[in-house]
């Protein structure tokens, strides 16, 4: 096992302790934390594969992120009002499906975002998934259907088959599994021929088109692939909040999701994990003593650009083997 | 829909097209010349509208707190590339992305702590406060038009200094080749906090400018930051005339597509419904302009680079 594999596994250990521990001293609260570290990890691995791995640096995941959201809040809404949801197709309150039906939407979105902005690349595509982020940002602002500005409330948490979900530990176990089937899935993908071109078209894009491969086929399925990852955790966001608001589509939420990245370290399987773990403790820290913890955590950030590249990863396990 | 309506409502994009060429053309220059992605640029918006504000209200003068929005942004401009950007210039864009962003979240929490959560207001000054009569009959506000008037300005003036100046010949001498200007004898590193300074000296102006419009508040220019990528993003990234027509085409666009699309779906369907979905689709126009112009040019209109 090499030493990154140890700090990987020993994160998803205290991972999966820290909520029996709280359990154990009767804080429940603990547990909505380590679940939000977990949900938070999960967006940010899906992030993971299109920025770390194929060196699209995507501003504008919180769109993925907020399809996966709304879809849990609208096809949750319709179960409970038992209204049609269009075509006379019933809404749902079964988190397998919510998470089939919203991946399917963030995957049809990111194919028409990868479409046009893969045609670019550099700062171009940094400004132009932010602005197709904005887009939808907006348009779930003034869209009034579904609450508008406002967002709109799931009333009953999903239901997982054979687990009470209102409770927060079977809550935080699903979203613990479906991070780990996240995290599974970002490492066979890495070591995978398909994996390997997409880091090739990373690191020489040239090469990798002289070898016979598209790059742009390789980036657009590497885009999709991340951004259904991320919208199952916007699915698994709206039910631990039980509710859906524009600011899960905002572009705070994109510049975190890659805060998260680059303090865990870019492109490491135990990255998103360690990078999500460090934000909400830190801001939970933080904001127990002031009000103004963004201040301070911009400062940390600062810091960590400026000084300490390789993030969280990088400091415990060493350098990536492949730069 | 009365002629007059429609003036009012073109001119309104030109005002608003106006104001972002005074942000984009600070970022298209920064990146231009520096290769910098630079996300605190609606930061030094919000600084300029907030010291325009508190120097207004303090003195009592709006041309004062004008003055004041150019010095405080360009200040805070020098001070944040002599501190943090000039540590940037050879990074990737991601770092740049996110140290900016970090920047953002210190600008804004730090003007919540000296100004506090409440917005303030600015008045228009009493020599532009009135309306013009417009020939056709609509009148309209002497501000919005003085406006109009600074962009005008402040384009003119910024193609004199760039085509005309020693100043802009080594902006573009940094823009082609930074080594070799540097080999020349230029100090690069001086000429890149003053280009940021102005870059940022702009964005102050705009911020002040738009403070008398609206309410002037911490998270005021992120919006208008995200419009100025989508300019730059039209118009070429590093091309000052490609953000003019760029901030142009997006200033109406918007504008008229807010007030047309609801009145032009009214004709098909229930007024009400209408209203909603032309909102909607108003809010994303701009966003569809820019992949139309994407799809046919993936770099801008008027790329810098050929």
């Amino acid at each position: 096992m090499t030493r990154e594999a140890i700090v990987t596994a020993v994160l998803i250990a205290a991972l999966l302790a820290a909520p029996f521990a709280a359990q154990a001293i009767d804080e429940p609260f603990y547990i909505t934390l380590a679940t939000r570290i977990a949900i938070l990890a999960l967006a940010a691995t899906g992030l993971n594969i299109a920025l770390g791995l194929g060196g699209l640096v995507s501003f504008g995941h919180a769109a993925f992120f907020g399809i996966g959201g709304y879809a849990a809040g609208i096809l949750a809404t319709h179960a409970f009002n038992g209204e049609p949801l269009f075509l006379g197709l019933p809404g749902t309150n079964d988190m397998i499906v919510i998470w089939i039906v919203g991946a399917l939407a963030a995957g049809a979105a990111a194919s028409l975002i990868g479409l046009i902005s893969l045609r670019t690349s550099g700062v171009y595509f940094i400004m132009i998934t932010l602005a197709f982020a904005q887009m939808v940002y907006y348009f779930a602002i003034s869209w009034p259907a579904y609450g508008g500005e406002d967002g709109l409330s799931i009333y009953v948490r999903n239901a997982f088959p054979g687990a009470n979900t209102l409770a927060p530990m079977p809550f935080f176990l699903i979203c613990f599994g479906v991070l780990c089937t996240g995290l599974a899935a970002f490492r066979s993908l890495m070591n995978s021929r398909f994996g390997a071109a997409l880091q090739a078209g990373r690191q020489n894009e040239v090469r990798l088109a002289a070898v016979g491969i598209a790059p742009f086929t390789i980036r657009l399925a590497a885009f999709v692939i991340s951004a259904m990852l991320t919208a199952v955790a916007g699915a698994l966001f709206a039910d631990l909040n039980r509710f859906v608001s524009p600011s899960m589509l905002s572009w705070h939420m994109s510049g975190e999701l890659i805060v998260l990245i680059i303090l865990g370290g870019v492109g490491r399987l135990g990255g998103p994990l360690a990078g999500a773990a460090l934000f909400v403790l830190f801001e939970f820290a933080l904001g127990g003593i002031t009000e103004r913890w963004q201040l301070f955590l911009g400062l940390v950030l600062l810091g960590v650009v400026l000084f300490a590249r390789g993030g969280v990863m990088g400091l415990l396990a060493g350098r990536a083997r492949h730069g | 829909m009365s002629t007059a309506l429609l003036i009012e409502q073109i001119l309104n994009g030109l005002q608003f097209g106006v104001m972002l060429f005074l942000m984009a053309a600070g970022l298209t220059l920064i990146f231009g010349v520096m290769g910098l992605i630079n996300l605190a640029h609606g930061s030094l918006f919000m600084v300029g509208a907030f010291a325009c504000a508190a120097v207004a209200a303090a003195t009592g003068s709006f041309w004062l707190g004008l003055v004041a929005s150019l010095a405080a942004a360009a200040a805070a401009g020098a001070v944040i590339e002599i501190l943090v950007i000039r540590r940037l210039y050879d990074r990737d864009h991601l770092d740049q992305v996110l140290a900016t962003f970090a920047l953002i979240l210190i600008f804004s929490e730090g003007t919540r702590w000296v100004f506090g959560s409440f917005p303030l207001y600015l008045d228009i000054p009493p020599l532009l406060s009135g309306a013009v009569r417009l020939p056709g009959g609509a009148s309209y506000p002497l501000y919005r038009l003085a406006v109009i008037g600074v962009g005008v300005a402040v384009a003119v003036g910024l193609y004199l200094l760039i085509s005309r100046t020693r100043l802009g010949m080594r902006i573009r001498a940094g823009e082609s080749d930074r080594e070799m200007i540097a080999a020349l004898g230029v100090d690069i590193r001086t000429l890149y906090t003053l280009v940021f300074a102005l870059g940022a000296a702009l964005a102050g102006l705009a911020g002040a400018l738009v403070g008398a419009l609206q309410s002037v508040q911490v998270g005021m220019g992120e919006p208008v930051l995200i419009l100025a990528f989508v300019v730059i993003v039209i118009g070429g990234i590093g091309s000052i005339k490609g953000a003019l027509i760029g901030s142009l085409l997006v200033g109406v666009t918007e504008t008229l597509g807010r007030f047309l699309l609801p009145r032009f779906f009214a004709v098909f369907i229930e007024p009400s419904d209408a209203a909603a979905i032309g909102a909607a689709i108003a809010s994303m126009l701009i966003y569809i302009v820019m992949a139309l112009v994407l799809a046919v040019r993936p770099q801008g209109l008027f790329s810098a680079n050929g």
